[in-house]
């Protein structure tokens, strides 16, 4: 049971009443927004074939590959969702595929299952989308571009989440943030590399044998929006992790944690040499810990459009 | 295969089976909100709870012990809570060897207080589905307001993923047949595997799609025109309605009780 890789569904008792209900809040317009959108695209297909889609996701979440002993790798599969079918559409997807684990296999909870909905669905999906359209962009959408981006959207789409995942559980009071978000994007940070893995291999299927619906993508609902929405969400995740410490007395969890040498991990020296008492917020192992998480996203990002682009120079023909 | 297929409806004859599926959701979602609203270190209301859950369990033939034996779905999620122990500022009870990490009774009551929240819960939502058909879980969703594209997407997918799940069981079992792996030689790297998976999931994804095309061919051949129509109407027995106000006012004052001791 500890063997296998810890997953993103947080169960009922981990968040507090309020943030839950802040957490289908949230969820709910998301939600709606995603029926509007997909169903201008989709008209009278949109239930049949969101459904259809979301019992593939569920499938295509047991197609499991060996990574080393006892453990094995698994498709979360919100950013494949989001360059196929845009990230509202796949917003959708997501949503169907976390209300049956969470009602059906109590895989997470009910109360919290907005939070669910919003990391896996929601999160996971613009920033797969974004990082894919950025990427392709850059890199170029040639085949080995179109590979590289699709690699990067899968790896950031699940550490981008597994962030978020624990900025809410730190609002909760339930994990320090600075050791939470360190915890969760390392773990996080290699099981997305099996995303990245299986995203790119699977729209290599797919281009080989239908370019058209890889194409589609590029058309499909939601791309202007998606822009929007993520800087919406990042600016409110950067926000709800920062602001227990805007407050004079913070609950204690990071000063003792920082007092009991728990948090030497996150720490990051080029932080250190500020002085503690000018700059609280930059000394500040939150600050560090989200700035880690970001810079490995954006080196994830960079390696993928670069060997997208060299590959491509490589093979001119391709695509 | 890291998801159980079966269904987990548990069929009998019961009080609890035949109460209106609305109750029933309404119910458990009020249950585990209780559990949520519990004080840290309320053992009594705590323990109140989880004696409710299993009357409530043996009551419907599912036998006093059946949520409790799946409850552990949730456990390894635990280990995200455990730096509590070690980070509540408090009065200093157990001293950890050679790390020096401290654990304060505070830390401890959060600890225990939130793997109890989430372990009662976890199993208040094993019985929901296992004294509900999924359908009329899913009915009772609607019936509560849930936008009805959204329930019926759902609905879709529980219909639709025993078939996907089948298709995939195939080619895992394809996979197996002709990945041949003679002792004492290297297997392939992990990423050659997750290119195969990769591959696979590429390909399953086509067949569904190809799929949703012909159910909705199918559902337009028979007068779909993007309503799902619904020929199941239930009406909210006196005795459904006396089972959904006692359960309501129970957990209210269960939870008002834990706040005033």
């Amino acid at each position: 049971m500890l063997a296998s890789p810890p997953r993103l569904h947080i169960p009922d008792g981990f968040l507090t009443t309020a943030i839950s209900a802040l957490g289908w809040l949230l969820a709910a317009v998301l939600i709606l927004v995603a029926v509007r959108q997909t169903r201008r695209q989709l008209n009278d297909r949109q239930v049949p074939m969101m459904g259809v889609l979301a019992a593939f996701i569920f499938a295509a979440q047991a197609v499991n590959f060996p990574v080393a002993v006892g453990t094995s790798g698994h498709l979360i599969g919100a950013a494949l969702a989001a360059i196929l079918l845009g990230p509202w559409a796949a917003t959708l997807v997501m949503t169907a595929v976390v209300a049956i684990q969470g009602l059906l296999f109590q895989d997470g909870g009910l109360i919290v299952m907005g939070w669910n909905i919003v990391n896996m669905g929601v999160v996971a999906a613009f920033s797969g989308y974004f990082a894919y359209a950025a990427a392709r962009r850059l890199a170029g959408a040639s085949r080995s571009g179109t590979l590289a981006a699709s690699f990067a959207a899968g790896w950031i789409s699940v550490v981008v989440a597994a962030a978020a995942t624990s900025i809410e559980l730190a609002a909760s009071g339930t994990a320090p943030l600075a050791l939470g978000m360190a915890a969760m994007s390392s773990v996080h940070a290699v099981i997305g590399i099996g995303e990245g893995i299986i995203t790119a291999a699977a729209i290599g299927l797919i281009l080989a044998a239908r370019p058209e619906l890889v194409g589609a993508g590029a058309h499909a609902p939601g791309g202007r929006s998606a822009v929007v929405v993520l800087s919406g969400l990042l600016v409110a995740l950067v926000v709800a992790s920062l602001a227990p410490l805007a407050s004079p007395s913070p609950d204690g969890l990071e000063a003792v944690a920082e007092r009991s040498g728990f948090l030497g991990l996150a720490q990051a020296a080029p932080f250190q040499i500020l002085p503690d008492y000018t700059v609280p917020f930059i000394s500040n192992p939150v600050v560090t810990t989200v700035a880690a998480v970001m810079f490995g996203t954006l080196v994830v990002f960079g390696g993928a459009v670069l060997v997208g682009r060299l590959a491509a120079r490589r093979q001119p023909t391709g695509g | 295969m890291h998801f159980d297929l079966t269904d987990q409806y548990q069929p009998r004859e019961s009080f609890i089976h035949r109460l209106d599926p609305r109750v029933k959701v309404v119910g458990v979602i009020a249950f585990i909100l209780a559990a949520g609203l519990i004080p840290v270190g309320s053992w009594a209301a705590f323990g109140i709870l989880w004696i409710l859950s299993i009357v409530s369990s043996s009551a419907s033939r599912l036998g006093w012990t059946f949520a409790v034996r799946r409850s552990y779905i949730a456990l390894p999620f635990a280990l995200v809570a455990v730096p509590l122990l070690f980070t509540v500022p408090g009065e200093v009870i157990f001293t950890a060897p050679l790390l020096g990490w401290t654990v304060s009774a505070q830390g401890l009551d959060r600890f225990l207080s939130l793997i109890l929240r989430s372990w009662i819960a976890v199993q208040a939502a094993i019985q929901l589905t296992a004294v509900t058909p999924f359908p009329d879980v899913l009915w009772a969703l609607g019936a509560l307001r849930l936008p009805s594209m959204l329930v019926s997407t759902i609905g879709f997918m529980y219909r639709y993923f025993f078939v996907l799940a089948d298709e995939t069981a195939r080619m895992l079992r394809a996979r197996t047949a002709r990945a041949a792996n003679p002792e004492g030689r290297r297997g392939p790297s992990p990423v050659w595997h997750a290119r195969v998976a990769g591959n696979m999931v590429g390909s399953l994804f086509l067949r569904a799609l190809e799929r949703s095309e012909r159910v909705h061919a199918a559902m337009l051949a028979r007068g779909y025109d993007g309503r799902m129509v619904s020929l199941v109407e239930r009406v909210m027995r006196p005795v459904d309605w006396a089972t959904l106000i006692a359960a309501v006012f129970l957990f209210a004052g269960l939870v008002a009780w834990a706040h005033r001791i």
